[in-house]
């Protein structure tokens, strides 16, 4: 069977599988639509919180970028793991004691304040569109490639699942479809992964295998590649670049906004005990970490790869998956010194970013691209950081059915994530903004077919994401867990932990970490890119890690103006005090 | 009393794992990694590997001892879920 047959039947049996666990386990009431029925064992919540925390930029993106930043890259590996830490020591046990279906819910709820619950949905729907449009990308990338139909199509397909099983089954349909999910995701990872490293050094368990040395010599993998890096004119791989104040402050902002992630804490909510929210929080780790461990040996392993099969090659002699990529415009070589050979080096090998194609073929049948070449460095290539992992098996020469599990990986991860977030965005609108606060006189059934209509309008908005992409999905990944760490997790933070806090601190408490972060962000992302660096950022802190910053300046703003206004009702220490206790 | 002294034995624990927690990622992967690099274990140099595979493995660790913890803390002042 061709590759692409194989990808067709790998990614039409999981599409199968997801549909049938949909019709299993339909939600019947809202219980089941908003928290499955908080019946969810802790280790198929684990594997459920995993694949809906691990996207299509932690399957996709994540090595690639790793790849290319070599130990930088570190900030990733260590802020999207390091949070579980704060959400199963700081947040889930209690929230699950708390025992509602939202996270507005328990603002609203602490904060006595339908004014607090807005602010927190606000934010809530913020953050949640922001990722779910980086989803639908990576849904298009993999059908582009893999499956040859139009991006549009792919994501309509996409979206017809996800349809399917996030209206009809809800958070229970979400959860068990999750768990399928993660099973064909990590299988997926690992198989190239092990492939990869035995090919490589010989040694089947890459965590170990890119600490190990070559095959037939005894030469180290990592120095070998450090080497490679430096004739090549890049930083030794194994050594950092970023100044330690602003790799903790970006370390940092994504472990607080992990922490404060809506479509992540929602998911404690539906286990049946605290003591199992603990637990869940635990496994779901151990699930990411198997993920998360590989990446960085993969980025090793396919950055030697690359460099390997391309360099001072004739574009005539390069790889398939060269020329693939380059049909789709994710690679391009552009030959400045007319050898007629690929120098792959550092620096950017044109003006302008992304390549411009033309029309036409040059000498040896490359793409000719309009960009104008740089004159200060020898580099011929662009490769766009996102096609690492999904490249690997062909840059490894692995079977077909390699690839096709991977097309089908990528599409678990996509799927998962925008489900996930998808259920929240609607349960934010069915629940809060219309049961809590503008119609509570509507009864369970409506409210349920409420939640039903607005989690359909929220994957028709996130489809025409994916197909008019917004320009701006790579600037607003920052924005999305400065905001979760900034406002959410302050807010339940303190909520859970401080008794004094009032509504008044914790409203200008969220909006002064709205304010101050979307600000820094919008001020250095949008506005004056040309002096987005170190010497004009406060306190050397990039955008990326200026969640860590609006944090305290939550703090700082609800807890001084608490102190000033009055105490919290009575009502409000006995809740704190219930949530406190097992 | 015994529900304000779970409370506060929790939030004993929980200052002792953050500051592990802490010390894993902020000491071992990112102040200290340069100076962690000239040991190595096998093909990885100590700091290198504490930022890209043992921070990850370290907080799994700590998870899981404050679910062992918090059990026998909830054994020993009798606090049953409710």
């Amino acid at each position: 069977m061709s590759a692409q047959a194989l990808t067709y039947l790998f990614v039409g049996l999981s599409f199968t599988l997801y549909i049938g666990i949909a019709i299993w386990s339909r939600a019947d009431s809202t219980n089941d639509f908003y928290v499955a029925g908080k019946g969810v064992n802790p280790v198929a919540n684990g594997m459920a919180t995993a694949a809906d925390w691990m996207s299509a930029s932690s399957f996709i993106s994540m090595a690639g970028l790793i790849s290319f930043l070599g130990k930088d890259g570190s900030v990733y590996l260590m802020g999207w793991t390091g949070g579980y830490v704060l959400l199963a020591l700081l947040l889930a046990p209690y929230l699950r004691k708390f025992g509602e279906y939202t996270v507005p819910d328990f603002v609203g709820a602490r904060y006595y304040s339908k004014t607090a619950r807005l602010v927190a949905v606000l934010c809530l729907i913020f953050i949640s569109f922001t990722y779910v449009a980086g989803q639908m990308r990576g849904v298009g990338i993999v059908f582009s490639r893999f499956l040859e139909v139009e991006i549009n199509v792919g994501v309509i397909i996409g979206m017809i699942v996800v349809f399917f099983y996030a209206v009809l089954g809800g958070m229970k349909g979400i959860t068990y479809t999750q768990v399928a999910q993660y099973c064909v995701m990590i299988f997926a990872y690992l198989v190239p992964a092990i492939f990869i490293s035995i090919l490589i050094t010989g040694n089947p368990v890459p965590q170990l295998g890119f600490g190990d040395t070559l095959v037939n010599s005894s030469t180290y993998l990592l120095d070998k590649l450090d080497q490679l890096s430096v004739d090549l004119g890049f930083n030794a791989y194994t050594e950092g670049t970023k100044s330690n104040i602003d790799i903790f402050c970006i370390t940092a902002a994504l472990m607080f906004g992990t922490a404060g992630l809506p479509h992540v804490i929602v998911r404690f909510f539906t286990v049946p005990k605290v003591s199992d929210a603990r637990k869940s929080a635990g496994y779901a780790l151990i699930f990411i970490a198997i993920l998360y461990t590989t990446a960085p040996a993969v980025a090793a392993f396919s950055r030697v790869n690359f460099i390997e099969s391309i360099q001072e090659k004739s574009y005539f002699d390069s790889p398939d998956w060269f020329k693939n990529w380059e049909n789709i415009g994710l690679i391009a070589w552009k030959d400045k010194n007319g050898d007629g050979l690929i120098n792959y080096s550092a620096g950017k090998a044109f003006e302008e970013g992304r390549p411009n194609f033309l029309d036409s073929r040059g000498v040896q049948g490359e793409r000719e691209i309009k960009n104008p070449s740089t004159l200060d460095n020898e580099n011929e290539v662009y490769i766009d950081q996102d096609i690492m992992v999904l490249a690997n098996p062909e840059i490894a020469k692995l079977p077909a059915w390699v690839m096709a599990l991977v097309a089908a990986g990528g599409l678990a991860a996509a799927l998962s994530t925008a489900a996930g977030l998808l259920l929240v965005i609607s349960s934010s609108i069915s629940h809060d903004l219309l049961k809590k606060t503008f119609m509570p006189q509507i009864n369970e059934r409506q409210e349920l077919f409420f939640a039903r209509c607005s989690a359909a309008i929220a994957i028709l908005i996130a489809g025409l994401f994916g197909i008019y992409p917004p320009g701006f999905v790579a600037q607003v990944v920052a924005f999305a867990f400065g905001l979760a760490a900034s406002t959410i997790f302050p807010a339940l933070f303190l909520g859970i932990f401080s008794k004094r806090l009032n509504k008044e601190g914790a409203i200008f408490g969220m909006l002064g970490g709205l304010i101050f972060t979307s600000s820094y962000i919008i001020y250095f992302k949008f506005l004056f890119e040309d002096s987005n660096n170190s010497a004009n950022w406060f306190l050397g802190i990039s955008p990326e890690g200026i969640g860590f910053v609006g944090m305290f300046v939550n703090f700082i703003i609800a807890l001084s103006i608490s102190a000033v206004t009055d105490k919290p009702p009575i009502a409000v220490g006995e809740m704190v005090d219930k949530i406190r206790l097992p | 009393m015994t529900d304000k002294e779970y409370w506060k034995a929790n939030i004993k624990l929980l200052i002792v794992l953050l500051t592990i927690w802490l010390v894993i990622w902020f000491g071992f992967g990112i102040i200290l990694s340069d100076f962690l690099d000239q040991f190595s274990i096998g093909g990885f140099k100590l700091g290198f590997w504490f930022a890209q595979q043992g921070s990850i493995y370290g907080f799994v660790i700590l998870i899981f001892v404050y679910v062992y913890a918090m059990k026998r803390l909830e054994k020993k002042l009798d606090q049953k879920e409710k």
